[in-house]
């Protein structure tokens, strides 16, 4: 085996790093690897393709033995986006824990909050307790969240497989929706909006209509989406048939959500595990049996068509549906109520006249709740929800004190990313592209 | 006799909380010694003699109920019915049965871990068809079970969740592997023993998976050396979190 030669700076260079003749591709200089890859008269070839990739989705990356076109084998590295974020929320409390989590798989930070904030409601005992308007408004967000989420799916996937049109249509929709979490939260991603014991304030005046007027709209955008790649040859052609998974394979690598929906299983946790009062709401489980990319496709624009109608229902719910959107205990509830000042966004000035000016007590209350927490009795809890990318769940567990003790998220893309390679190998290489895509593996999620 | 306060006590029956007596909690040992992590006289809160002992271990007593409460034998009960029946050496590879908030907990043997999980999964009565992973948790005090490997199943089936969990002693951090029963704990296993240092014996190839293949030591235990952050005054540094004061 013939080896090329290193300066001893080079980090890879580490004995017998790779067996064969390496190539170093910095780019333009495709003509000598080729030459050089015909001297060795050997069609096998082994490509690292990431992490700095556009379309790995995120910084992914494949290892992949390649004979002529077709994949032998495909093993995915994981790991460049580590946070560390389940260590770190060992020392905040309770409540900061959402800022942390909500970071995780940045396209869906809603669900990673709730999933958290669940788990620990469930570990307080509270979970019946949580204001209805509380759990609207939980419901209301999580379905745009996923209309989003799923809109950056397609949108990526239509720019990896190489339709900009399908990216730019996609993101445009996206954007209109962040504009409503902006509307709500104050911002537009990593919101930190669900706190344990409900939400971080209630909908500020107007938003309503806005969301009225995105429920107008979304409905006519997602049919253009559907005219665009629906019945279009060369989507079709990229995706029928493509990145085969069936539902035994599903089933043994734990594989949730819209793969496991284009099985033809309605497994779905909103329908069979209800939580946040899910079970009250009418809506469908999206399914397709056709086991490839184009049916995931498919079950995401089904999702999106009835995330729309839930979120209709939660506004009309919100009309009637008046009081609090902390839980009442003064124990637990956050003491103060957010409000847009001179400066930004803060603690409301009613709040700030009480505590500084009324009432010592309130002052006392309101630093002790915010500095130390709240304390969670001791005990481990599970709460999963169906996020976009299939079933996310928080493992927490709680010595007693004001911080978790550990919490581990179960997290779909990194679970649902173990498929990768059953659904690449053997394959073709611009197959690999459709396959990652279509799991729609988010990195923050993975790595955590 | 119990010092609590009646209408606590009241609401812990309501709870369905393991209630431990008094003297089951002195045996326990200790885990924390006064507050604010405060060490030496600096403390002025009066919590200065606090003394906080590790909770009881407490197996729940039949019948065990459902999700929604221990009224009446419940799911939770048929399946440790169908598990007994199903694994005949059930008595000796379950610790201790833990229902609370609506879970159910086996506490597994190491060694029974695997077959375990297998009846779980293969027994038309149980059907766990589906794992949803593997999650580790350190608990430095507990002694000779230092490390825990939590499992979650899921029967699809009957539309159950069950957790299991086996322990091992941080100087024998062996684990049968799942991947064999669950190939997706693949994944979740290389995470635990990146993040916890449990050897699953049987994995087929148990790399670190989040942290870089050099690294040294596993992050997520509880010994785990934290970095402190040095600032520009005066040679000062901020201490690493587990040292600062805090309210734990």
């Amino acid at each position: 085996m013939s080896s090329t030669k290193y300066t001893e700076y080079d980090a890879y260079a580490a004995e017998e790093a790779a067996e064969g003749k390496v190539f170093d591709i910095g780019g333009q200089d495709w003509d000598q690897v080729v030459a050089g890859a015909e001297d060795l008269g050997d069609e096998r070839l082994v490509v690292n393709m990431g992490p700095q990739h556009p379309s790995t989705h995120g910084v992914l990356r494949l290892i992949l033995t390649l004979d002529g076109e077709t994949v032998n084998e495909c093993r995915v590295g994981i790991g460049y986006l580590h946070t560390g974020i389940e260590k770190n929320m060992e020392f905040r409390t309770w409540t900061q824990g959402t800022t942390f989590c909500t970071r995780m798989d940045y396209l869906a930070p809603i669900f990673n909050e709730t999933a958290y904030c669940l788990s620990v409601e469930k570990l307080l005992g509270i979970t019946d307790r949580i204001p209805e308007r509380a759990e609207i408004i939980r419901v209301m967000m999580m379905e745009l969240n996923r209309i989003s989420s799923h809109l950056v799916a397609i949108a990526t996937f239509g720019l990896e497989i190489g339709a900009t049109t399908v990216m730019l249509n996609g993101f445009i929709e996206r954007e209109y929706t962040l504009d409503l979490f902006e509307e709500i939260t104050g911002l537009r991603m990593n919101m930190a909006y669900v706190r344990p014991g409900g939400v971080a304030q209630d909908l500020p005046s107007g938003a309503t209509s806005k969301i009225r007027d995105y429920l107008d709209r979304m409905p006519k955008r997602i049919q253009a989406l559907r005219k665009l790649n629906d019945e279009n040859p060369v989507f079709k052609a990229r995706t029928k048939d493509i990145a085969y998974l069936d539902l035994t394979g599903c089933m043994a690598l734990g594989v949730t959500g819209p793969v496991l929906r284009a099985t033809g299983l309605p497994w779905d946790l909103r329908k069979s595990q209800p939580y946040c009062g899910y079970e009250t709401y009418d809506f469908e489980v999206a399914t397709q049996d056709t086991n490839d990319v184009y049916g995931r496709y498919l079950v995401r624009m089904d999702e999106m068509e009835e995330s729309l109608k839930i979120v209709e229902q939660c506004l009309d719910r919100l009309q009637t549906a008046k009081g609090p959107v902390m839980i009442e205990d003064k124990k637990i509830g956050w003491p103060a109520q957010l409000a847009i000042g001179a400066d930004g966004m803060g603690n409301s000035p009613r709040h700030i006249a009480h505590i500084m000016g009324t009432s010592m007590e309130a002052l006392i209350h309101h630093f002790k709740l915010v500095t130390e927490g709240f304390r969670v009795p001791a005990g481990q809890a599970y709460a999963p929800i169906e996020s976009p990318r299939g079933e996310l769940g928080a493992h927490v567990v709680s010595d007693g004190g004001t911080r978790p003790y550990r919490v581990h998220f179960r997290e779909p893309s990194f679970v649902n990313l173990q498929a990768a390679p059953v659904m690449s190998e053997g394959g073709m290489i611009a197959d690999v592209i459709a396959a990652v895509a279509s799991i729609d593996p988010v990195m923050g999620g993975v790595d955590r | 006799m119990s010092s609590q306060h009646p209408e606590q006590q009241a609401e812990q029956g309501a709870d369905k909380l393991p209630a431990h007596t008094e003297e089951e909690r002195r045996e326990q040992p200790v885990v924390r010694k006064g507050m604010f992590g405060a060490r030496t006289t600096g403390d002025t809160s009066g919590y200065g003699g606090l003394v906080v002992r590790q909770s009881p271990k407490v197996s729940a007593a039949r019948p065990y109920g459902g999700p929604g409460g221990a009224a009446e034998p419940g799911e939770f009960d048929a399946v440790a019915d169908e598990l007994e029946r199903a694994y005949p050496d059930f008595g000796d590879a379950i610790d201790r049965v833990v229902v609370d908030r609506g879970e159910l907990t086996f506490f597994v043997k190491r060694e029974h871990l695997r077959e375990v999980a297998k009846t779980m999964r293969d027994e038309p009565s149980l059907r766990f068809e589906l794992c949803s992973g593997v999650s580790g948790v350190h608990y430095p005090q507990d002694e000779g079970a230092e490390l825990h490997s939590v499992v979650h199943l899921l029967s699809i089936t009957h539309n159950r969740r069950v957790r299991l969990e086996a322990t091992c002693p941080d100087a024998d951090p062996h684990m049968p592997s799942l991947v064999p029963v669950y190939p997706t704990s693949d994944w979740h296993e290389r995470e635990t023993y990146d993040f916890f240092g449990i050897v699953y014996d049987g994995h087929p190839a148990l790399t670190r998976i989040e942290m870089p293949d050099d690294w040294v030591g596993h992050p997520q235990r509880k010994d785990y050396p934290l970095g402190g952050i040095p600032v520009e005054y005066r040679g000062a540094e901020i201490p690493p979190p587990d040292e600062r004061r805090s309210y734990t």
